[in-house]
């Protein structure tokens, strides 16, 4: 306990150990926050569910906190649903089985940009007479304009801006959205600020019948982190790439950096052919191509990640640094209270796993805590060939979908830079703390 | 490899007196063949291990098996000859030309067998024929795909490698020389950003100097169309070569110089050069004589490795660059799950590994007098 508080005093000293250590904390922070936000099932949903988890989304979407750099400012995507109560209901009966449903929605408009669509989704539950609906539209200048009337099926989508009989109204044919948020009769669109309400005004035929709408506007902007080209929220596979990250990073460092040592340990202490055996497999390993391997297992047998980590430690083990273990381990083997042990009739596991080992931990630690970015990236390398976990979200599969879609030659780099920057938090918050547990537990390191 | 030996060790034993010349011939000649096994031994293994990986137990074989059957169908039913043909006839017909080209791919054969025709060939070098994959002059010859992608590998990691190498030891003799300025602090601050692989750094590159400036290509190795005069043709290629070898360079340039930098700088604080600088020597000659020469070994290490690995490429850089070297082609022959060719360039990336582990044991002994091939200092 005192020992660790030695470490941690001493961490403290090192600007680069407290940055990288609140660097380490804040990703584990955001790895619990997700698994427990939103679990594993749910994650999946969002990110493989199909077009109606996320039909609300705009395509290509930056995030909407780059309003703060735009001087201009771009409309920011958003959907309200009167099922949800996020819209104004009244339902006003008619007589016994006519009655009329109402439903408002005001929002404020104060973009310098026009949005790509305006849409609406019915959802209606009735027997044998559809409702009949008809929109209205009313801006900031106290102009009512009608959009459309028509009957609504069990579910239907409408679309403002596709709508033939609304463009020739506005007399114009791809202009529509601009046209209903600009000022009355204008050669030139310019975006009217202020407060816009949607006005619905259904007759239902029936006594049960019902019916809801779901109003959305599709900015240019939209949430925390964008949009991809299937309109699915990136924050998701951002969120759920952290802990994706953290695990294998350390999984497979934990794994081979413990492995790598026993395996030291073992060939030292009883030297001979198991020795010799180890040593073989070693510069086996070195012929074996690393990446070509895992690429093979990627293509031929399985893309999960699980596997891949396995597969990663198994071929990390009998690495190069089995030699520098095995050189440590040489020396300390003639170490007089290794003799003692001996002597007084220790087992073979006991010399093995509670005085070899041990002595090693301070080599050990700074090793695996660098090695956790190799890990992270390798993943993410992985995942840029095309080979990533074909159903975990990860950083690596966004960056191959921003890539296989083209995002820098469209100029969409947010898509590209947000995992792109959580990769590089990552690889330097664990780089620089591995740095500076280096010189703590290597004082040799300490003056130079 | 005998006729290498020679001149290593009467080097060795210049100042030797004669008598001890035979022993010392039979020790190194020894120690020369067991060493030669070793690696032969070694290298066969890995060759085979990798066979045996690429074929996947025998999934692959199932794979082609069923892409044969499909092709024969398909080009049998689309021929108009065979249209009037009783559908009898039109089996047999599809039935052979499946015997005949899984004859062509040796798929008639077990794999067991097959797996030891692959490892034969493999090590004589007769590299074979691709079964998917061509050259661009349209050859399926391994040799010549892997020929083909040779230079343009060769390119990148040869540019980009010896720059981050001659360049890192040399701003690292400098840092150390200056321990403790601001560079040196620079320089220990930025090596954690070599956590992060080439591939990373190029999305970068392409984003600043490719999409937003414009003044660099995304990707690829020339123009298209390529231009016809050879000076525009290789000014072309330079540019084509700035982005992929300058995201190589800088992902590993810091924590290289930070590694030499610490190595140099353990070796000057020796006892023999705190005495050759009280000798008043000129610190170009302390450096020269007593820093760089016992890290010669070290250095030379770190280059025959390093020279290796110009063959493997970039897999990743190459891929995200479009660069059409052996990495990328490696990446597409396991795509197209094209055998020949992944043992081709697994097997010349495993033979250049042992020649070079073989001769970095003489030429340590070349460098370092402490060395004795044949180890210890018994026999003396």
């Amino acid at each position: 306990m005192m020992r660790f508080r030695n470490i941690l005093s001493e961490l403290l000293r090192y600007p680069s150990a407290v940055i990288g250590s609140l660097v380490v904390l804040l990703l584990i922070g955001v790895a619990i926050y997700t698994l427990v936000k939103i679990p594993y099932r749910e994650a999946i949903r969002l990110w493989r569910g199909g077009e109606e988890v996320w039909y609300q989304n705009p395509k290509y979407a930056p995030p909407a906190w780059l309003n703060l750099f735009y001087s201009k400012k771009q409309p920011i995507s958003f959907a309200a649903s009167s099922a949800k109560g996020e819209m104004e209901k009244v339902v006003t009966p008619v007589d016994q089985t006519i009655s009329t449903i109402e439903l408002r929605y005001t929002f404020d408009f104060q973009y310098d940009e026009f949005p790509q669509d305006l849409i609406l989704y019915f959802k209606s539950s009735f027997s044998e007479k559809s409702p009949f609906v008809s929109i209205s539209w009313v801006t900031p200048d106290e102009r009512t304009i009608r959009i459309a009337d028509f009957g609504v099926s069990r579910s239907q989508t409408f679309r403002f801006s596709q709508d033939k009989k609304l463009q020739k109204r506005l007399k114009t044919e791809d202009q529509v959205i601009p046209a209903l948020f600009s000022v009355a009769n204008t050669d030139e669109y310019q975006p009217l600020k202020g407060s816009y309400q949607l006005i619905i005004t259904a007759t239902t035929f029936e006594p049960n019948t019902n019916l809801d709408a779901e109003f959305v506007l599709h900015g240019k902007l939209y949430g925390f982190a964008g949009t991809d080209q299937y309109r699915r929220d990136l924050t998701l596979a951002l969120l759920w790439g952290t802990p994706i990250a953290l695990a294998f990073g350390l999984l497979a460092s934990l794994g081979t950096s413990l492995l790598t040592m026993i395996i030291a340990a073992v060939g030292t202490w009883y030297g001979g052919w198991v020795d010799e055996l180890i040593q073989r497999i070693t510069e086996i390993n070195l012929v074996l191509p690393f990446l070509a391997i895992l690429i093979m297992v990627g293509t031929f047998y399985s893309r999960s990640i699980w596997v891949i980590l396995g597969v990663t430690i198994l071929l990390s083990i009998f690495s190069g640094s089995i030699k520098t273990y095995r050189a440590i381990f040489l020396q300390s083997k003639e170490s007089p209270y290794i003799e003692a042990a001996r002597s007084y009739g220790a087992s073979n596991t006991r010399i093995i796993f509670a005085y070899l080992i041990p002595r090693m931990i301070p080599l050990l630690i700074p090793a695996l805590v660098s090695s956790v970015p190799s890990y992270v990236f390798l993943e993410a390398s992985l995942a840029v060939l095309g080979l990533g976990d074909p159903v975990l979200p990860t950083w690596g599969k966004v960056i191959e979908n921003a890539f296989t879609d083209g995002a820098l030659y469209r100029g969409l780099y947010y898509w590209v830079l947000e995992p792109a920057v959580l990769l590089m938090l990552t690889g330097l918050g664990f780089a620089m703390l591995g740095f500076a547990l280096d010189r703590i537990f290597n004082p040799r390191l300490r003056d130079i | 490899m005998s006729t290498e030996t020679l001149p290593v060790s009467s080097s060795v034993d210049e100042r030797r007196a004669k008598a001890f010349a035979d022993s010392t011939f039979a020790r190194v000649a020894k120690y020369t063949a067991l060493r030669l096994v070793t690696l032969f031994v070694t290298v066969v293994i890995g060759i085979y291990l990798t066979i045996l990986i690429a074929n996947m137990g025998g999934y692959v074989d199932t794979i082609m098996r069923n892409e044969i059957k499909y092709n024969a169908a398909q080009a049998v039913i689309a021929n108009p000859a065979s249209r009037n043909l009783a559908p009898e006839v039109r089996e047999r017909l599809i039935q052979e030309r499946i015997a005949l080209e899984e004859k062509r791919l040796g798929l008639d054969q077990p794999f067991a067998i097959r797996s030891f025709r692959y490892l034969r060939n493999a090590l004589t070098l007769n590299l074979g024929y691709a079964i998917f994959m061509n050259s661009d002059s349209g050859s399926r010859q391994v040799r010549l795909i892997l020929l083909e992608r040779l230079p343009a590998t060769l390119l990148l990691t040869g540019t980009s490698e010896l720059i981050l190498f001659f360049g890192s030891v040399f701003i690292a003799l400098s840092l150390s020389r200056k321990y403790g300025s601001f560079w040196d602090k620079l320089t220990i601050a930025l090596s954690p950003t070599s956590s992060a692989p080439p591939w990373f750094y190029g999305i970068f590159f392409i984003l600043i100097f490719a999409a937003i400036l414009k003044i660099l290509p995304f990707g690829g190795l020339v123009d298209v169309p390529p231009p016809r005069n050879p000076i525009d043709y290789g000014l072309s290629v330079l540019k084509h070569l700035i982005l992929p070898a300058s995201s190589v360079i800088v992902s590993s340039l810091f924590l290289s110089i930070y590694n030499w930098r610490t190595y140099f700088l353990i070796y000057s604080s020796e006892d023999y050069v705190d005495m050759a600088r009280a000798k008043g020597l000129s610190s170009r000659d302390i450096e020269r004589r007593y820093i760089l020469r016992p890290t010669l070994p070290t250095i030379v290490t770190n280059f025959a490795l390093l020279v290796i690995s110009l063959w493997t490429g970039f897999t990743i850089t190459e891929t995200v660059f479009l660069w059409p070297g052996l990495g990328r082609t490696l990446y597409q022959a396991i795509g197209l799950y094209d055998t020949p060719v992944i043992v081709g360039s697994t097997i010349i990336y495993a033979y250049l590994l042992a020649i070079t582990v073989f001769l970095l044991d003489f030429v340590y002994a070349i460098i370092d007098p402490r060395v004795k091939i044949g180890g210890g200092g018994a026999s003396q």
